[in-house]
Order: structure tokens, then C-alpha cells, then sequence
């Protein structure tokens, strides 16, 4: 003990080594132990995007453009999820949300289907294979159809068909999906009565 | 709290009341309605009969355009459990069975089923009943269902599905609070048919097993229905009990808490605390289809405002238009400033006055615009006042959620329980802002909904996504070892050609031939294959450099193609050096590792099978075959003794050879569909050679190389028709077909060589 | 008639923000009145010109964010910012006190926020406290009551002298009673009640009572009327009484008997017009009354221990801060949920 007092540099480091050791131990315990089994940011990416797999992105699909994402892509480019999508990801990234790409962004808010007008189909099978989701029946020679609840309406099938027979057709508000509209802020009704009383 | 035993009079005044949160207290204006007795409207000229006046699925439609029907006829039939019966209200024709607009906020339109009316009102025969209370409770409730009564204060909801609750109920509530202005139908209704309504309850009683608490719960501001209803109920079980006004004490959850104390759990129903709900209305058409087998034809509604020269309650035919109905009331359309559907607080404006009458139309009004303005004033800021937090029933935050719904923060929404919102209006009521709370919650609620199905949908198509994806990824792994197998079975062909060369020791040229050719085939096949995939690297490249020079979309994909092609290149060499350095190593030792673990996959799957053991089988004998013919060759050279039994042995093997073929032929023919199905004619392909093969064994050799050369001969030319019509259409296998045609003429070049050398041995 | 989609309710209740905003202006009448009688004509002065220079930053800044004028001023929440900006100010200070404070209050602590039901502080207190920081001087000379000292009221061409060129008699100003109290540590309490600034005054000292007299009458008004809810000022009210009477031994060393506190300085215009503003205050009941307490132990604390000698302003600001805080911790317990929600947990389902 003595010999410590005498010593105050080696105590010092005796001393402070020992803290070192023990914090050291308990933040390792700590780490190990209440470890978070956290998703992986693409999982959590990819289950914000609107899976589409329409391939506006410049991806082959959702998840590849996920996996850019996470690698530093820009977030501003799934027309399908909307602004809605791009707050969503802004918001699980932290950064400021961008808008989006305009001129993408006029299409996005309406959501659409696409048909195939029968009796012009020539049962190619073009655009079955195109349909990232297997959303299209139809066999060689045979007229195909979409099955429209399954269709994400990417409008990849519309390029392939020969013989363009493929509409990309809105889907119609019925009494089951209709809800009321967001009234419009103050300032602008305000102003609307203005013109009106003009 | 409650004694079913105590029926006295006393007893009634001592329940105990509960206080809700809360509330508002806006102008009553019920006085203006109940001045006159309530009446019956005129008989419509027609009458607009949507299919769904309840909620649940629509009714189905039970009549043809131009049938005549008869009031009271079912004229759509409920779809389901949670749906309601539609009958004719007037007796005439079916004029239309088409689109109509509906009563329902949105302005939309739904399906109808239009009658013109005759003017006769003829009625259909109905059933009566005398001793209704006697009957057992499925057969009440059956009529209850039959008669397509709907909750009819205003949700809709049919009436028999909640009387045919399958928890016990220990409370039924008879709603005759009525606690939003202006709206007096029950009121009405109460005053008028005091009996009816206490027998009604009644009989929902027992239906649902006779609760213990029969309760009849008005707002203080009726005491004519009180009194008329305490009379009626005079030596029967059921209580009836005022409380104080509280808009909105007449909601289903606020009345539970009024006369229970209790709250219904968050995203449960009534019947989870032993409650059930009914409103007066609901009872007294209870009442009238037990008793007299009438279905739901009309009901009680007010028709009231300032645009109107008289206010009063009518008992109004279902499906009458609102038009119709109004000017019967002397209704000025100048002069009102909008039309209401339901009461002030929670009806909506209609967009027609072609919309009809429905079940749940308790209240029209016209108001002039000193009533409601025509136009809602502008929203002004938010000043944090707190009185819509004070006036809300459901103590949520108003202005909190105001807050969250303008920015579309949904998880904030939800976390401050947006779908506890029973849209009252209390709060926009209040709001000395004008702020149009309730129109926010609504739009945030459509949308939070909207939201989890886009999830629910985005959710199912990822699956779909990667379903095809690990599919297409299957199809072409298949394709991989299909290709492989077919080398790997030529290679075999050839092997066993060299293994077991014919027993004529003639031509001792030919295996070695074959066998030399196969060392240098298997150098010259990778060549070919490095070559092609060099190939198919520069043709990627080109297209890669296009599509990035117009800029396209595909680059990307392009650019992982050319990645893709170059590492196959790269493999292909890396084979190709590999067999170079080691030119007597197998082909099969030379194929790389996924490519081996592909093809024993495959023939793991393939080991089940019975053609693998009948090809097993044919293999072993005919390698005895060989065995025993060269042991008789032998014998026949040393003019043995032993040849005769030879020759019988020989003779015995081939018969059992010949057997077990016909055996793998029929075991093979018998999988064709399966192998089909399994994607294996590869599998068949190479068994069908060894088939060939083997009875090849049997036959001379200059027989077998000519079978050979024809074989190969028709297979050339199917591969060549192959590969024209990928070249026509560009296919991606192209490559890998003329691989296949160029191999298969080597071969058969091969195979013509050593039949002409055999030729010119044996014709020297 | 046109059949335009409206969302119900279509019945509207007859409260308006202009009413509410009318009416707490009006309620501050009765305590006006006793202020300019004992007082004279500065504190109307003072009101008139916070009013004129309120409005007019309210409408410039609005000009400015180009946002409808007509539509925003109609609120005449710039309005009641004035009334209680000039009510708060020293009497016969100078026209450019009240410019500063007034440009304090709307511009940068009101419009800067986003406006109305934006801004996190009571916007009045805020031009004050800067003023009060930034000129103490000016701030703290109170005109005496009359009856205090040897003068009378300065006549309308004095007064306008005095607020426009700060020309004119520099007598009228003095020590509030509060002020008065805290300096006077030697005094015994009753020597303190002799002196002439308490002694026609029987509880808070001359003139002083009577103000907050009138703003408690113009509070309970307001209360009637059900501009707001009891539970903040109430709170306020009752926390410092509480304070003050556990404090009090009787002698001039502690703080002050809880009727000194209660009707002195700013405490009923502070607990009843600026305590009950509603966009700076909690928002629930159990909240309204937490954040009452605190203003009134905060008014307290400053008053006894710290260095000024009224604290309202202070206090106001700090629980300001703490509004948010206890919104958080004051969430109701919904209809049909067993326990409160806390506003960061996520949604059940």
C-alpha cells in the first residue's frame, strides 16, 4: 500500500486500468446481453415499398431497389408508393424527404389495373411473362386474362404485347373503398371564399 | 343494481344513472315536429329499393324487370349472415333493376330495384300470430330475419344478428334516447305506439333468453313517450328510465355507459359485457312481424326545417324519394340551404332528391340557410382551446388528432386511438374555429384503412413476387442439369461403347478410335464452349453499350447480364485449361462442382424410381451378357465341351435381358408423364439410348453402327429444325442447339467412319 | 339550394374564436377602469397604443407571409395581445417601449411561430420579459397610486407629453408594494402598512387591491361565460396562497401574507388573463391544473427569493416550456381502454 502512495503515476494507472477492466467487462456483458435483433435495414425497405415490381426504379423489382437503397441510392424513385412511400423511408432513414421525381409524381396518386381487351389478344404469352407477379392466366394461342386483385399495376405487360391490347385502367372508387377527403387547410378556404365573394 | 324480481313502480325511478363524458348540449328543436300526431305519407308513385340498406353484403336480387309484385313480396334476398331481406313497399311493377343514387354521404350510385306503383297497394297474404310470446326463440328470430328488420336508429346493422348473440346477454337496451336535435321519429313512435314497443322488447327478450335487465332509456326532454311507455310496461318486467340530456348519450357505447356504468372494451362488441342494443324503432318492427308477419315496409321519419311550410313525423312506405316525401311538407327549395339525411350532428347532405327512404332514414330535413348556413364557414386557426378534448365522449384528444390527421402522422393516429372516434361531431360542434374536426378524423380513418389493405395487398404480392422468382430460378437450375445429363449420358453412350466393345475382335480399330475421339471431343466441346461464351460475353457487351447509348432503362439489367456471361467465360476456360492440362480425365471429373451436385440431385431423385432399377437391372445383365458370350467365344475357339452350355446360358441371358427391357421400356413409359411433369426426358433420353445400346449388344456390329447412324441421323435433323426455329425467333438457346447440332454431326461423321471401316474389313 | 357534399355535423355551436377573443377583451374592462382611477390616464394610453401597434404588426407580418389580412385579423387575437401587453406595462412609459414590446409579442414570438395557436409562449408576457430584460429601468417605475405621495394624476396633454417626448413631471413614479415589501427588510410588517404607499390600502397595498380586484371580477366573467375552464387559474391561485401561508411568520423578513400575494402585482390579471391563454397552456384538465400550480409556486419563489420583484411574466414563460412535458404525462384514459396511452407507444393493432 506504502509502496503505492509512493508511486502516484503507477497507482494512477493501476487505478484507472482497473476501471478500464471492469467498465470494459460490463459494456461487453452489456452488449452481449441485451443485444437487439434488429431487421435488417433492406427488410425494412423492402417492406415499405409498394412491391410493385414494376421496375420504374431502374431495378429489377422491390427489393433489389431496396438493397440500393441501403447502399446510398436515392429515395425519391417509386412512382407506385408515392410520397407516401418516400416519407415512409425518409422517415426510417432520417434524412429529409424528397419529393418525387416529377413527372412521376402526377401518375402515382391514382392507383391502376391492367386489362386485356379480349377479343384482341392473340394468346402470345408476352406479357405473362412480363408479369412480375404471375398476375396473368392465359395459355399459348389462348386469350389471356389479368386477374386484377392480384395486379400491382406495374404496366410492364403493356410494352411486350404485340398487338396492344393492354390498358392500364384506374381502379374505380366503389362504396366499399370510398372515404371522405382531407378538408383543405385554412388559409386556402379562406382564400376560396375570397373568390368566391369576388 | 338491477332486481328482476322487484317490478314495481319504485324501482324504476331508483336505477341508478351514470355519468358519461363529455357531450354537448346543442338546441333541441324537437318542438317544431311533434306538434301534430303522427301520420302515414301518401302511397309513393314509385319507390327506389336499394339492395343494401343495412350493413353487410347487398341483398340478392329476387324478381325480374316487369314482374308484378305485391306489397310486402321479398324482392331481394339477403346474401349471407349479415345481411337483410328487401321487400316491395308498394305493390305495382319492376320498372328498373339498375344503378340509382344512394343515401350515403359519398353521393354514389348502387344497385336498386325500382317499382312503379299500380296505386292499388295490393297486399300479400300475411301470416299472423296471436300467442307470438309463446313461441320458441328460433322461430321469433327466424321471422325477425325473414322480415329484414335493420338497427334503425341509424347504423343499420340487421336486427336478428345481434339478437342471435352467442355470449349470455344480461342486458338488453331499448335506445329511445334520441339525442340529436331536430329528430323526434322515435319520440314520435313511442308516444304513439307505447304497447307495441314494450311487446317488442319483449319479444327480443326472448330471443336472447330473457335478460335479467330489461331496459327502455329516454333523454328527459321526451316525458309524453315516458309516460305513455310506463303505462304500457305496467306489469311487465320492463324498466323504463329518463336521464338527463347529453348529446351524444344516444350512442350505443355512451347509453351501455349511462345505464351500466360499464365501457365497451376497445374493439369489441356490446354483447362482450352481456349488453345488447336495439332501438325503439327496431322494436316496434320486431313487434309488427311477429305479430302480424310484416315485414319491414315502412318506417317513422321526421320531416322537418324552415324550408318547409310544415314540420311532422309520417310513417313513410321504404324507397319513397325524398323529393316525393318533401313536397307533401309544402318544401321550397330556394329557401333551404341544404338537405339533411339523418340529424344535424352525424346525417349527411344528400346530392339528389331522387334519394329514397331507406330503413335507417330516421330524420329529413331542409333548413333554411339562418338554420345552417349553405356553405360551412372557413376554418379558422387552432387555439389550442380544449374544449373539443372537453366535449369529446370517447376522452380522446380532438385537437391531438387534428394535429396528427393534417400531417398524416398514422401511427400517431392509431396511438391515440383515432378508431375510438365514434364521429359524434361534439368536438367540431364546439370548436370556436370552425374547424372541421370529424371531416379529418374520417379522411384519416379511410386512409389509415386504405393503408393496411395497400400493406395486407403489398404483403401478398411480395410473396407472389418471390414465389416466381425462386420458380424461374428452379425452371433454369432444371434446364442446367438437363443440359448436363444429356453430356453426361453421351458421354456414358460413348464410354460404354468403349467398355464394351462387340465380341467380334475384328475391329479393334474402332473402340480405340472412339475412345481416342472421346479424350479430344472433350478438349474441342469446351474449345466450343469457351468460344460461344466469349461469344455470347462480346454480343452482351454490344447490347449493353446500345442500351446505354440510348440511354434505355435496361442498362443495368444488361450490364448484371454481361457480368453473368463474362464469369461464365471465365469458368469455361478455367475448364478448358484444366482439361488441356489433363487430357485422359473424364469429362465428368472435369465438370465443376454445382454442375455434379445438380446431376446427382437428379439422380438421387431418380433412385426411387422403378425404371432406375429395371435400368439397373439391365445393366448388370448386360455386362453378364458380354461376360458369358466372350467366355463362349473363347470356348467355341478351343472347341470346348463346354459351348453348349454356353450357347444355353447365352441364350437364357439375352432372353432375361430382352425382359428386363421390355420392363425399363414399360417402367420408362409408365413415367413418361411423371418424368414429363418432372422435367426429366433427359432422364428418359439417356435410358432410351442405353436401351439402344444394349439391344445394339445383341445385334452385329455393322447392324448396330447402321442403327446408330440412323438414329443419329433423325436426331441431327430434329436438332437442326430445333435450331432454325430458335434462330427465327431468336431464342436465348440458340448457342447451346447448334452446340448440340455441330456435336451431333461429329458424331455421326464418327459413326459412318467406323461402319465403312467395318465395311471394308468385311468386304475386303 | 345546392347539393354540396358536407360532412357532418352540419349544426354548429354558437362559439366563435372572435367571441372568445371579444369577450376576455371585455372582461379586462373592470380592472382597466380601476387602473385609470387610480393610475390615471396612462394605462389606457398604454392599452390603445399596444392595441394600434399589435394589429398593425399582426397585419404587416401577415402581409409579409402572404396570408389573407381581412380574415386573420378578424380573430382579434392581435387585439387581445395589445389590451394585455399595455395592461402589463408601467403607465406614462415611452412610446417606443410599448413599439418593442408590441413588435416582440407579435412578431417574433407569435408570427414567426406560424401564427395564431402556433406559438409556444404567451406572447404578451414574451414582449415583456424582453422589455423587462432589456430596459429595467423604464420597467420597473410604476406610476404611484393617487393618494401615494404629494402629487395628482397627470392631465391627457401631460401624459401624451410624457409617453411621446418623455418631457413632463417625473413624480408620479415609485415602488409597488410588492417592491416595497422586499426592500423594506427592516421594517416589522406594520411599519411596513404605515408607510403612505400601503397605507390607504388595507391588504395589498393602495390602489393595487382594487386592480386586482377588477381582474378578478372580469376573470370570474369570463369563467361564467365559459371562455375557459376553472382548473389553471384556480390552480395558480391556490399555489401561491399555499406558499405564501406556509411562508408568512408575521414578519418582514418572510415573503408576505398570502393576501399581500394574492392581490398584488399582476397575480389576478396573471391568473385569469394570461395564465388561462390556451394555446401556450396544457391542454387537459389534470394537465391545466399542474400547469396552474407551477406558474403559481414559480410567481412565489421569484417573488420571495428572487431578484424581481413580480414574477407572473417568468413564471408564465417557464411553464411554457413545460406545457408539452405535461401534455405528455396528462393523457386521458380513453373510452373503452383500461389504462391512459402514452403518446409515444405504437398503435395495439
Amino acid at each position: 500500500m506504502q509502496m503505492l502512495l509512493d508511486q502516484p503515476v503507477l497507482a494512477a494507472v493501476l487505478a484507472l486500468g482497473t476501471l478500464a477492466l471492469i467498465f470494459g467487462g460490463v459494456l461487453g456483458f452489456a452488449s452481449v446481453r441485451f443485444k437487439v435483433e434488429g431487421d435488417p435495414i433492406v427488410e425494412q425497405l423492402d417492406s415499405l415499398l409498394p412491391q410493385t415490381q414494376c421496375g420504374q426504379c431502374g431495378y429489377p423489382g422491390c427489393r433489389p431497389y431496396a438493397e440500393k437503397i441501403a447502399e446510398g441510392d436515392v429515395i425519391n424513385k417509386c412512382p407506385p408508393g408515392g410520397q407516401a412511400t418516400v416519407d415512409a423511408i425518409a422517415q426510417l432513414l432520417g434524412v429529409e424527404a424528397p419529393t418525387l421525381d416529377a413527372g412521376d409524381a402526377a401518375n402515382a396518386e391514382v392507383k391502376r389495373v391492367a386489362f386485356i381487351r379480349e377479343d384482341e389478344c392473340i394468346g402470345c404469352t408476352k406479357c405473362i411473362q412480363a408479369c412480375p407477379m404471375d398476375a396473368i392466366l392465359g395459355a399459348a394461342k389462348q386469350m389471356h386474362t389479368v386477374i386484377a386483385e392480384e395486379c400491382t399495376g406495374c404496366d410492364l405487360c403493356v410494352e411486350p404485347c404485340p398487338v396492344d391490347c393492354i390498358d392500364m385502367v384506374p381502379i374505380a372508387t366503389t362504396l366499399a373503398t370510398w372515404h371522405w377527403q382531407k378538408p383543405k387547410p385554412a388559409g386556402l378556404i379562406a382564400s376560396d371564399r375570397d373568390h368566391q365573394a369576388a | 343494481m338491477s332486481a328482476p324480481s322487484m317490478d314495481t313502480k319504485p324501482e324504476q325511478h331508483v336505477r341508478k344513472i351514470y355519468p358519461i363524458p363529455g357531450g354537448v348540449h346543442p338546441p333541441q328543436n324537437k318542438a317544431q315536429s311533434t306538434q301534430t300526431p303522427l301520420t302515414e305519407a301518401t302511397l309513393p308513385k314509385q319507390v327506389i329499393l336499394p339492395l343494401s340498406q343495412h350493413i353487410g353484403a347487398a341483398a340478392v336480387p329476387m324478381v325480374e324487370v316487369g314482374e308484378r309484385v305485391l306489397t310486402g313480396q321479398l324482392v331481394a334476398q339477403a346474401k349471407g349472415v349479415v345481411s337483410a331481406n328487401v321487400h316491395a313497399t308498394i305493390s305495382g311493377t319492376v320498372s328498373a333493376i339498375t344503378d340509382c343514387v344512394l343515401p350515403h354521404p359519398s353521393g354514389m350510385s348502387g344497385p336498386c330495384i325500382v317499382i312503379e306503383s299500380d296505386g292499388l297497394d295490393e297486399w300479400q297474404p300475411l301470416e299472423p300470430c296471436e300467442a307470438y310470446l309463446e313461441q320458441d326463440a328460433d322461430t321469433l328470430l327466424a321471422k325477425i330475419r325473414a322480415a329484414g328488420i335493420v338497427g334503425m336508429g341509424g347504423a343499420g346493422f340487421p336486427a336478428a344478428v345481434k339478437l342471435a348473440a352467442r355470449s349470455p346477454i344480461q342486458h338488453l337496451i331499448i335506445n329511445g334516447t334520441e339525442c340529436e336535435p331536430y329528430i323526434t321519429a322515435d319520440d314520435m313512435l313511442m308516444r304513439s305506439y307505447p304497447e307495441a314497443v314494450i311487446q317488442g322488447t319483449l319479444i327480443m327478450a326472448k330471443i336472447l333468453g330473457e335478460p335479467e335487465d330489461l331496459v327502455i332509456g329516454l333523454e328527459e326532454n321526451k316525458p309524453e313517450a315516458l309516460a305513455a311507455l310506463r303505462q304500457a310496461a305496467e306489469g311487465t318486467r320492463v324498466q323504463v328510465v329518463s336521464f338527463p340530456c347529453q348529446y351524444p348519450s344516444g350512442g350505443e357505447k355512451q347509453l351501455i355507459q349511462r345505464l351500466t356504468g360499464k365501457e365497451v372494451p376497445s374493439g369489441a362488441l356490446p354483447a362482450s359485457l352481456g349488453c345488447v342494443v336495439q332501438n325503439v324503432g327496431t322494436a316496434y318492427a320486431a313487434f309488427r312481424a311477429v305479430r302480424f308477419g310484416e315485414p319491414l315496409l315502412s318506417r317513422v321519419t321526421t320531416v322537418v326545417g324552415e324550408a318547409l311550410e310544415k314540420s311532422a313525423n309520417v310513417e313513410v312506405r321504404l324507397g319513397t324519394p325524398v323529393g316525393e316525401l318533401l313536397s307533401q311538407f309544402g318544401y321550397q327549395a330556394k329557401k333551404a340551404s341544404r338537405l339533411i339525411m339523418g340529424g344535424p350532428m352525424m346525417g349527411f347532405a344528400l346530392t339528389s332528391d331522387l334519394i329514397p327512404v331507406i330503413k335507417t332514414s330516421n330524420c329529413l330535413i331542409a333548413p333554411s340557410r339562418r338554420e345552417m348556413p349553405a356553405n360551412n364557414p372557413p376554418a379558422q386557426a387552432c387555439i389550442r382551446c380544449g374544449l373539443c378534448a372537453e366535449s369529446c365522449p370517447a376522452s380522446l384528444l380532438p385537437q391531438q388528432l387534428y394535429w396528427y390527421a393534417r400531417s398524416e402522422d398514422f401511427d400517431k393516429l392509431e396511438s391515440h386511438h383515432l378508431f375510438d372516434c365514434i364521429e359524434c361531431g361534439a368536438c367540431s360542434y364546439v370548436c370556436p374555429s370552425n374547424i372541421p374536426l370529424v371531416q379529418y378524423y374520417r379522411s384519416a380513418k379511410g386512409s389509415i384503412r386504405q393503408a393496411r389493405e395497400d400493406k395486407i395487398k403489398s404483403d401478398h404480392s411480395r410473396q407472389r413476387f418471390e414465389f416466381r422468382q425462386a420458380r424461374l430460378a428452379k425452371v433454369e437450375a432444371e434446364k442446367e442439369a438437363k443440359r448436363l445429363a444429356r453430356q453426361q449420358a453421351a458421354e456414358k453412350a460413348k464410354q460404354k461403347l468403349a467398355d464394351n466393345p462387340p465380341p467380334a475382335a475384328a475391329i479393334p480399330t474402332a473402340p480405340a478410335a472412339v475412345s481416342e475421339a472421346g479424350g479430344a471431343d472433350a478438349i474441342a466441346r469446351l474449345e466450343r464452349a469457351v468460344e460461344s461464351a466469349q461469344a455470347r460475353v462480346t454480343t452482351a457487351q454490344e447490347r449493353y453499350q446500345e442500351a446505354v447509348a440510348e440511354g434505355s432503362e435496361r442498362a443495368e439489367q444488361l450490364l448484371a447480364k454481361l457480368k453473368q456471361a463474362e464469369v461464365r467465360a471465365n469458368e469455361a476456360k478455367q475448364k478448358l485449361a484444366a482439361a488441356q492440362a489433363e487430357p485422359s480425365a473424364t469429362p465428368v471429373e472435369t465438370s465443376d462442382d454445382p454442375v455434379a451436385a445438380a446431376i446427382a440431385r437428379a439422380q438421387a431423385k431418380q433412385a426411387m424410381n422403378p425404371a432406375e432399377k429395371a435400368k439397373a437391372n439391365v445393366e448388370s445383365l448386360q455386362k453378364r451378357l458380354a461376360k458369358a458370350r466372350e467366355k463362349l467365344a473363347e470356348a467355341t475357339q478351343e472347341n470346348s465341351d463346354k459351348v453348349e452350355a454356353l450357347q444355353s446360358g447365352v441364350e437364357k441371358l439375352e432372353q432375361k435381358l430382352a425382359d428386363a427391357e421390355q420392363e425399363l421400356a414399360q417402367t420408362a413409359g409408365q413415367l413418361e408423364p411423371v418424368l414429363a411433369a418432372a422435367d426429366d426426358p433427359a432422364q428418359a433420353a439417356i435410358e432410351r439410348a442405353k436401351a439402344k445400346a444394349a439391344a445394339a449388344a445383341t445385334l452385329s456390329p455393322t447392324e448396330k453402327l447402321t442403327s446408330q447412324i440412323e438414329s443419329l441421323q433423325s436426331r441431327l435433323a430434329k436438332a437442326q429444325t430445333k435450331l432454325a426455329e430458335a434462330q427465327a425467333a431468336e431464342a436465348d438457346n440458340q448457342e447451346a442447339l447448334a452446340l448440340g447440332v455441330s456435336k451431333l454431326t461429329e458424331k455421326l461423321a464418327q459413326a459412318q467412319q467406323v461402319l465403312a471401316e467395318l465395311e471394308e474389313q468385311a468386304n475386303p | 339550394m345546392s347539393f354540396i357534399q358536407h360532412s357532418s355535423p352540419h349544426a354548429h355551436g354558437s362559439n366563435s374564436t372572435q367571441k372568445v377573443m371579444l369577450t376576455v377583451a371585455l372582461a379586462t374592462l373592470p380592472g382597466l377602469v380601476a387602473m385609470v382611477l387610480f393610475f390615471g390616464i396612462g394605462p389606457l394610453i398604454n392599452v390603445m397604443l399596444c392595441v394600434g401597434f399589435c394589429v398593425g404588426f399582426e397585419a404587416l407580418a401577415l402581409a409579409l407571409r402572404k396570408r389573407p389580412i381581412g380574415f386573420y385579423l378578424r380573430d382579434y387575437s392581435a387585439l387581445v395581445t395589445g389590451v394585455l401587453l399595455g395592461l402589463a406595462l408601467p403607465p406614462y412609459c415611452p412610446w417606443w417601449l410599448l413599439l418593442v414590446g408590441a413588435f416582440f409579442a407579435i412578431v417574433v414570438a407569435k408570427q414567426l411561430y406560424g401564427g395564431l395557436g402556433f406559438n409556444p409562449f404567451n406572447p404578451a408576457m414574451v414582449g415583456y420579459v424582453v422589455l423587462l430584460i432589456s430596459f429595467p429601468v423604464a420597467m420597473t417605475q410604476w406610476a404611484a397610486p393617487t393618494g401615494v405621495g404629494d402629487h395628482s394624476l397627470p392631465g391627457l396633454a401631460a401624459a401624451l407629453s410624457q409617453v411621446f417626448s418623455g418631457q413632463g413631471a417625473d413624480g408620479y413614479s415609485g415602488a409597488t408594494p410588492l417592491d416595497a415589501f422586499k426592500q423594506a427588510q427592516g421594517l416589522t410588517v406594520d411599519a411596513i402598512y404605515e408607510q403612505p404607499l400601503f397605507s390607504a390600502g388595507h391588504i395589498a397595498g393602495a390602489g393595487w387591491e382594487w386592480v386586482n380586484l377588477g381582474f378578478l371580477i372580469g376573470g370570474l366573467f369570463l369563467l361564467w361565460r365559459g371562455i375557459f375552464s376553472w382548473h389553471a387559474p384556480a390552480a395558480m391561485l391556490l399555489a401561491i396562497s399555499l406558499l405564501a401561508f406556509i411562508f408568512f411568520d408575521g414578519s418582514s423578513e418572510s415573503g408576505g401574507s398570502p393576501l399581500l400575494h394574492l392581490f398584488s402585482g399582476a397575480t389576478m390579471l396573471g391568473a385569469f388573463f394570461i395564465v388561462t391563454d390556451p394555446v401556450s397552456s396544457a391542454v387537459s384538465k389534470k394537465g391545466r391544473l399542474i400547469y396552474g400550480a407551477g406558474i403559481g409556486a414559480l410567481v412565489y419563489v421569484i417573488r420571495t427569493w428572487g431578484n424581481y420583484p413580480d414574477a407572473v411574466a417568468f413564471s408564465v414563460l417557464l411553464m411554457n416550456f413545460a406545457a408539452p412535458f405535461i401534455d405528455y404525462y396528462t393523457l386521458p384514459r380513453t373510452y373503452g381502454h383500461t389504462r391512459p396511452r402514452r403518446a409515444t407507444e405504437k398503435a395495439d393493432n
